[in-house]
């Protein structure tokens, strides 16, 4: 199945991964942003390469969830929100699913 | 044209929201952020369903603009401000699609909807009720909008600025990271474009980054600011983004947005391809 090419590059609406998600073979980086324990809605997530450049940004969910498709290597992912900002670190490897969470 | 001409502030926009003669936009793809809630008094306009033809790849034609602002309510003489999601991709993409047919006092507004979010600043749902009107459009200015042959003719002529990431440059991907990568095309770039990830243009918060600074990211990417320039991504969205830095912010004179960007270049039979990192 492919996309359709004419499609927008907007970041689709984020909803949560589960541990049996189908990656069709690419590298899914998936989270929640949570802030005192509870999940935060609708922070901005940044992914940023191993140099820090920017990958792709999205909304995350009312639930603070958040998905990424990326590739093998080092990567932040960083939470903006009007209650402040947050990051992690993830390395990926092998195509399969990657946690990580982020705290503001 | 300063930058105050083509941009406003978040502050600035608050201070205005309901001046005679101002009009504020909101352009996404996907246009359900708005229902949830958008800046006071501001009209929707939906990038795919409103400004792409339904059937053939390409904009609503004149006719067509006309009738849309029409109906939103948009005369003429207003100022439209516009704003959006993902960073303004598709309210710079819009502000670009307004200037093809000629509107001329049109701002962006600088951060879009995540600084505006990010301020914590007021968001409604209430949608405005706009008189229609009879809006009139000029034919479209053909200086602004690049074309697949006239990109193949700019290779080593004019610069050529791929501004997808990294990764979707070299080849290694055909979307942004955080899109399924499955695609039709063949992944790679222009021959001889050079590689300024829109993101380089722009702060965390969405504004963009200063004319200094702007200057300065594409003159050490190479770029010879005294030639005609060609921008591209993969849908036309990102490289709006980019047309505006270049052409609205530091004013340069001859700088062509390429709608058709990599979803179409990637797909031309016999065209020339170039893959790997910027070099």
């Amino acid at each position: 199945m492919s996309v359709q090419v004419d499609s927008g590059c907007a970041a689709p609406a984020q909803e949560a991964t589960p541990d049996d998600f189908d990656t069709r073979g690419q590298v899914v980086i998936a989270g929640t942003v949570t802030a005192g324990g509870q999940p935060l809605p609708n922070a901005y997530v940044r992914l940023l390469n191993a140099d820090g450049e920017f990958a792709g940004e999205v909304q995350a969910s009312e639930q603070g969830e958040f998905r990424f498709y990326a590739a093998a290597g080092k990567w932040t992912v960083r939470a903006l929100h009007a209650e402040g900002t947050g990051e992690a670190a993830v390395e990926t490897d092998a195509p399969k699913l990657y946690r990580v969470s982020v705290s503001v | 044209m300063s930058r105050e001409d083509v941009l406003v502030s978040t502050a600035w926009a608050e201070e205005n929201l309901d001046t005679p003669g101002i009009v504020f936009v909101e352009v996404d793809e996907d246009t359900s952020a708005y229902d949830k809630g958008h800046i006071r008094n501001a009209v929707k306009i939906d990038w795919k369903n409103e400004l792409q033809d339904p059937v053939r790849r390409d904009f609503v034609d004149k006719a067509g603009f006309e009738k849309l602002l029409s109906e939103k309510g948009i005369a003429n003489d207003d100022t439209v401000v516009l704003y959006g999601g993902n960073n303004n991709w598709f309210a710079a993409y819009a502000y670009w699609y307004f200037k093809l047919y000629g509107h001329e006092k049109l701002k962006l507004l600088d951060g879009g909807r995540k600084k505006w979010e990010l301020e914590g600043r007021e968001l409604v749902t209430e949608v405005p009720q706009r008189p229609q009107t009879s809006y009139v459009a000029k034919e479209q200015d053909l200086s602004l909008r690049a074309f697949r042959d006239e990109v193949v003719e700019a290779i080593n002529q004019k610069n050529i600025v791929d501004v997808r990431s990294p990764d979707e440059f070299a080849g290694k991907l055909l979307a942004p990271a955080h899109l399924p990568q499955e695609s039709a095309q063949r992944p790679g770039h222009v021959p001889s474009a050079v590689n300024v990830p829109w993101a380089k243009a722009a702060n965390e918060d969405g504004t963009f980054k200063s004319n200094e600074e702007l200057k300065q990211i594409y003159t050490e990417a190479g770029l010879d600011l005294n030639k005609p320039t060609i921008a591209y991504c993969r849908i036309g969205e990102r490289s709006s983004h980019t047309w505006f830095a270049l052409h609205e912010l530091l004013g340069l004179q001859d700088v062509k947005n390429y709608d058709g960007s990599w979803t179409e270049y990637g797909s031309l039979v016999g065209v020339p391809i170039e893959t790997g990192a910027n070099s």
